[in-house]
């Protein structure tokens, strides 16, 4: 103890005077946040205003829906997750097991168990429990998929049920409510979901398009992907948000959500193209070779043996690319007055009850910290992937 | 008798490869132009209908805005608010760029130190800061911070007597004389002490002693600015509370603040990752061989592992750059007078949306452009001569 005491925080008069400065850093932000959360703050705007911040106005006899789609979207994650995975778990203990899910999900489990209290009511306890159950449920169907039980279904009718099932609820959904009745973070969720689902076949294309020998495909597809990746994603937006109606027919009316999701999918194509063209470039020649010498075409080549090969190598970057559109739903919030999260959060402090007492910071915090946790909970099992795939390592 | 040898007939020209690559070609190709041609047409047709301009004759019009701390008047044309806005959007990617990248590399060294307080210190600023939304730490900069922490201006925050700090912006001590003077002094000082620092280098080359080059040219640089300054009569100003405001020194707008700091602070915490996996990316040798010719731990890390991390980091630092840059159009949401703010309000005031918003697009697009061939430059120039 003492020697790693000496080692690690004593080692010279230097290290010592930047152990003292850094140590009272940390103290006194660690502090401050404790007496902030514990005494001075006033978190009862949060609870009064939990259902806005979540859901927004969503109508009441709808809400079930809501549930269905976010249970569909849980079954689907977990299915999808056990299923890709080839390793079998090496913990058989059940104890090891556990360890290893709370380490992996316990920020995810505490904030739910911290949303359950402050609703405080049995609907809540109710879905987390469904929750449970949906992920329960998709893992039996990806361990299905995995073992003997579902081999007969081709791979891809499998991931295109995984994908369809909460994106049909989810549009489903979208219809049943007027868009002013919508908001909180199920917006900034359903418009991270759909953008990412909907670019993805496009990005797919434009890689492929990008490493084509067909010279005028690939130039028209690089034109595409570094117009898309020069420009701000925030102009973007305020450009659809006074100009899409120009560029389609008459009869459609865009709403604010349909610019944003038209938007964030133009634009996450552009960069989801760059990382599955990563994917491409690390798989070796000689894959295609050994696929052209067994006589198939071009096209089977690409997606029955390089295509599968390179998204499962680039699926850490893939979850990079989705926490950061997650995050940047928030601009959809100012750019078309969307009323997401960080909206409903800075608004509820300008309600008259709140108004002008400082209450930004426990708004705020709110706000910061479901975004927080979704996106350190993604990136940790990303870095978990990566390490599992070894591509690093490679 | 020889075998019959059967020549194989050429494939008709629709089996042939090289036709159908064409083919396909031309036909995503005009796949491609219908779909634009449809989208213009959309357009053209929409607009015939509410007789809105195309075309960027606004830009003579009248601005009928002004732009805070800036003497643009209110009948000048739009085309000058832009080139203002422009100018600003500038100003806070060059600050931006230069502190993001100090800030970075500090903490990125810091998550490798072998001091297990620097090493948390610098984790948790990494794990809070790279998981939240940009526009979260701006809103909370601009709300939370300068609005609300920031004292009013009659108790306003004077650290040293030097700054004023107060929920109306930051004052900090600037220069008398115009831009110009300034440059002029400033660049002149630099080339000079660059100089010195050359010829100290030269100099060690041949004598074998050590350089301090850096040691030498900025004290250079700070005797030749003083020189310039008592010669020619320039002066500091310290900028002070003044009834509802501060008079003297530079005063930086709140929004200015808060813009660049949140962007520094979230940009900042993605360089200190890729400078910790580039430090990381230096083979172990070096750093090895370092402490075997007895170089101290300061002396390691500047002389060897850094410049080679570097330039492992460049491509991924330019990027960092570009986003930076690219982000600095959020500044409109907290009414920082950038390029975005600017046709935003243009576009408010009845300029067509279409032509201001392509515009600005055009011309984040040309800053990016032109950032990217400027990394590209230092990439060529850093990068391994290989066989």
């Amino acid at each position: 103890m003492i020697t790693w005491i000496r080692r690690n925080l004593f080692r010279s008069i230097t290290d010592s005077i930047l152990t003292v400065v850094s140590a009272s850093i940390l103290g006194f932000v660690v502090l401050q946040v404790f007496q902030f959360v514990f005494i001075t703050g006033r978190w009862e705007i949060i609870q009064v205003n939990l259902k806005i911040l979540l859901v927004g106005r969503f109508p009441e006899d709808m809400m079930f829906l809501v549930g269905f789609s976010i249970l569909a979207t849980c079954f689907s994650i977990a299915s999808l997750a056990s299923g890709v995975s080839r390793t079998v778990e090496t913990t058989p203990r059940l104890a090891g097991r556990l360890w290893e899910l709370f380490q992996r999900f316990g920020l995810i489990i505490a904030t739910s168990a911290f949303l359950i209290v402050l609703a405080g009511d049995l609907d809540a306890i109710l879905f987390g429990a469904y929750v449970l159950l949906a992920i329960l449920g998709g893992r039996l169907f990806g361990r299905a998929r995995r073992n003997a039980s579902l081999r007969k279904l081709p791979g891809w009718l499998w991931v295109t049920i995984n994908a369809t099932l909460p994106l049909v609820l989810i549009f489903l959904t979208m219809g049943q409510a007027a868009l002013e009745e919508w908001g909180g973070f199920l917006i900034n969720f359903y418009l991270a979901v759909v953008s990412i689902a909907l670019s993805f076949p496009l990005g797919v294309l434009l890689a492929l398009g990008r490493r084509s020998t067909l010279p005028l495909l690939r130039w028209l597809c690089t034109a595409y992907i570094e117009l898309l990746r020069g420009a701000p994603l925030f102009v973007l937006l305020l450009l659809a948000g006074v100009a899409l109606e120009f560029f389609i027919p008459a009869s459609i009316a865009p709403d604010a959500i349909f610019r944003a999701v038209t938007v964030f999918t133009l634009f996450t194509a552009a960069y989801l193209a760059e990382v599955i063209r990563g994917g491409l470039q690390s798989i070796p020649k000689g894959q295609a070779e050994a696929g052209k010498a067994l006589g198939l075409s071009t096209f089977k080549i690409t997606f029955l043996i390089t295509l599968p090969q390179a998204l499962r190598n680039v699926i850490p970057a893939q979850i990079g690319q989705f926490i950061s559109l997650f995050k940047d739903t928030t601009l959809a919030g100012v750019a078309l007055s969307v009323f997401d999260l960080l909206n409903v959060g800075t608004a509820i402090t300008k309600q008259d009850d709140y108004l002008g007492q400082g209450l930004i910071y426990e708004s705020l915090a709110f706000v910061g910290l479901l975004f927080w946790v979704g996106s350190y909970v993604m990136s940790r099992e990303s870095q978990r992937i990566e390490k599992k795939l070894g591509v690093g390592i490679r | 008798m020889s075998p019959q040898l059967s020549t194989p007939s050429k494939a008709p020209f629709f089996r042939d490869i090289r036709t159908l690559k064409w083919v396909l070609q031309l036909l995503a190709l005009f796949a491609v132009f219908a779909l634009l041609y449809w989208l213009y047409g959309n357009y053209q047709e929409n607009v015939a209908k509410s007789s809105i301009q195309t075309d960027l004759r606004f830009l003579d019009n009248p601005a009928n805005f002004t732009i805070p701390g800036n003497d643009l008047d209110q009948s000048q044309p739009v085309r000058d608010a832009f080139v203002e806005g422009f100018l600003n959007t500038l100003r806070v990617a060059f600050i931006g760029v230069v502190l993001a990248t100090i800030l970075g590399t500090l903490i990125g060294i810091a998550r490798l130190s072998k001091n297990f307080m620097v090493r948390t210190l610098g984790t948790v600023y990494v794990e809070l800061v790279r998981n939240l939304p940009l526009l979260l730490l701006l809103t909370f900069m601009n709300l939370a911070v300068v609005l609300q922490a920031f004292p009013r201006i009659e108790n306003a925050w004077l650290p040293l007597d030097l700054f004023v700090i107060s929920n109306r912006g930051i004052a900090i001590p600037w220069f008398i004389g115009s831009p110009a003077q300034l440059a002029i002094g400033v660049v002149s000082a630099a080339l000079i002490a660059f100089v010195v620092a050359r010829v100290r280098i030269r100099q060690a080359d041949k004598s074998g002693k050590q350089d301090r080059a850096w040691l030498f040219g900025i004290i250079s640089f700070l005797v030749l600015v003083v020189l310039i300054w008592l010669l020619f009569g320039y002066g500091w100003e310290l900028p002070y509370v003044d009834g509802r405001g501060t008079t003297g020194g530079l005063r930086l707008d709140p929004s200015f603040f808060a813009l660049v700091a949140s962007l520094v602070i979230y940009t900042s915490s993605h360089i200190a990752e890729i400078v910790r996996g580039s430090i990381l990316a230096v083979s172990k040798g070096q750093g090895e061989a370092a402490d075997a010719i007895a170089l101290s731990g300061s002396q390691k890390m500047r002389l060897i592992i850094l410049p080679q991390a570097f330039r492992i980091a460049m491509p991924a630092l330019g990027n960092q750059y570009l986003n930076l840059i690219k982000n600095s159009s959020l500044g409109a949401t907290i009414s920082y007078f950038e390029l975005t703010q600017i046709a935003q309000i243009t576009v408010g005031n009845g300029s067509p949306a279409v032509p201001a918003f392509s515009l600005t697009l055009l011309v984040y697009l040309a800053i990016s452009l032109v950032t990217s061939l400027v990394v590209n430059f230092f990439n060529r120039r850093l990068a391994l001569v290989e066989r």
